[in-house]
């Protein structure tokens, strides 16, 4: 299936996401990954034309990244 | 007599609010019962009408809620007696959010015009809520939205996370590297100190940055007035000793040039200031 630029970056996200708990300590590691799936989880129901709404939470997911990315941050809950 | 008169209006204000505090107590319990009450049915909200020489005015005030990324943003009215409310839109703000409506969300600070929390766009010119006097026509309705070409955080607070990455860019300090001559403080003569003045003095509001609009389509590259201002600020200053790299970093065609001197800045700065003067300061500057 071909996605819209939109659903990729949303992708995109979702995968440096992933990738971003990789650099995290091993024993803590799926409470990253498992964060990351809730937070997208919340708004899986969302209106894939709703547009305005999913560019927020994109934004929204950029600043929680760069701010769980730092290495200071070694677990989750 | 002015004495008398404060008395007499408190006197007058006590019972309304406290009716107007039972009233929204019984919403609560009303919505705590039936689940979510749907927006239409919650966007206006009145205190009840006293007496014949109120002064009632109807504020429009732009909602919008980051934990409902599905709704759309909203226009909610509130209705205020200007006789029991403070002379500024600040107060106005305060008083809907204390009496009325407590989830209204706005910046608020030094209620003085120091601090440059309170920036909104008010009537159409951005400017500070507690520098803005309530006009006192109740027939003309006023309407509040946040700084334009902003990203909302909610309801009337701006999202000034870029506009502070710009101001960090231009190095904001003082760079020196020759120690002080008398071993204590570098020193500057009047004269040195009187450019400054009408720089130093600007708050970071964004007010002018946001009513520009070379920095509304291109606010990634486009520095903007306020932090060109304080650029300027420090290439005036005689202490300084970075002016050339100051001037380098600002050679290109995107971060000074896309001033077109249209002059919104000055016009709507609630200091009083002239970041226009100030961008054709640095302009001259970079041509001679």
């Amino acid at each position: 299936m071909k996605h819209s630029g939109l659903q990729r970056e949303v992708l995109a996200l979702y995968r440096t996401c992933l990738r971003e708990s990789r650099k995290k300590p091993a024993n803590t590691r799926l409470h990253f990954e498992s964060y990351a799936r809730t937070e997208f989880d919340k708004s899986i129901g969302l209106d894939k034309k709703d547009f305005g709404a999913i560019e927020y939470l994109l934004r929204k997911g950029q600043r929680q990244l760069e701010m769980y990315s730092a290495p200071g941050i070694k677990d989750i809950r | 007599m002015a004495a008398l008169r404060t008395t007499s209006r408190l006197f007058a204000a006590t019972r309304p609010v406290f009716k107007s505090q039972t009233r929204a107590m019984a919403t609560v319990m009303g919505t705590a019962k039936t689940g979510v009450v749907s927006p239409s049915k919650t966007t206006t909200a009145k205190e009840p009408a006293a007496d014949a020489d109120s002064k009632i005015k109807t504020f429009h005030i732009y909602r919008w809620n980051p934990d409902e990324p599905s709704t759309k943003p909203r226009m909610q009215s509130y209705t205020l007696d200007l006789n029991k409310t403070g002379p500024m839109m600040l107060d106005a703000l305060i008083r809907i959010k204390n009496e009325v409506d407590p989830t209204l969300t706005f910046r608020r600070s030094c209620r003085e015009g120091i601090c440059g929390s309170c920036a909104m766009n008010i009537d159409g010119v951005n400017t500070l809520a507690c520098l803005c006097r309530i006009p006192t026509d109740t027939k003309q309705e006023s309407k509040i939205y946040p700084l334009p070409h902003t990203y909302v955080v909610k309801d009337i607070v701006p999202d000034l996370t870029q506009f502070y990455k710009q101001y960090k860019s231009i190095k904001p300090y003082l760079q020196k590297t020759t120690p002080a001559p008398n071993g204590k403080e570098y020193l500057q003569s009047k004269e040195e100190r009187k450019k400054l003045d009408g720089l130093y003095e600007c708050i970071l509001c964004a007010c002018c940055s946001t009513s520009c609009p070379s920095y509304w389509w291109n606010s990634e590259e486009y520095l903007g007035p306020a932090v060109l201002m304080q650029s300027y600020r420090w290439i005036a200053d005689s202490r300084d000793e970075n002016k050339e790299e100051r001037k380098a970093q600002l050679d290109n065609s995107m971060s000074l040039y896309r001033c077109h001197t249209i002059l919104n800045c000055s016009r709507t700065c609630p200091k009083g200031l002239n970041p226009g003067k100030a961008i054709a300061e640095i302009k001259k500057e970079m041509a001679f």
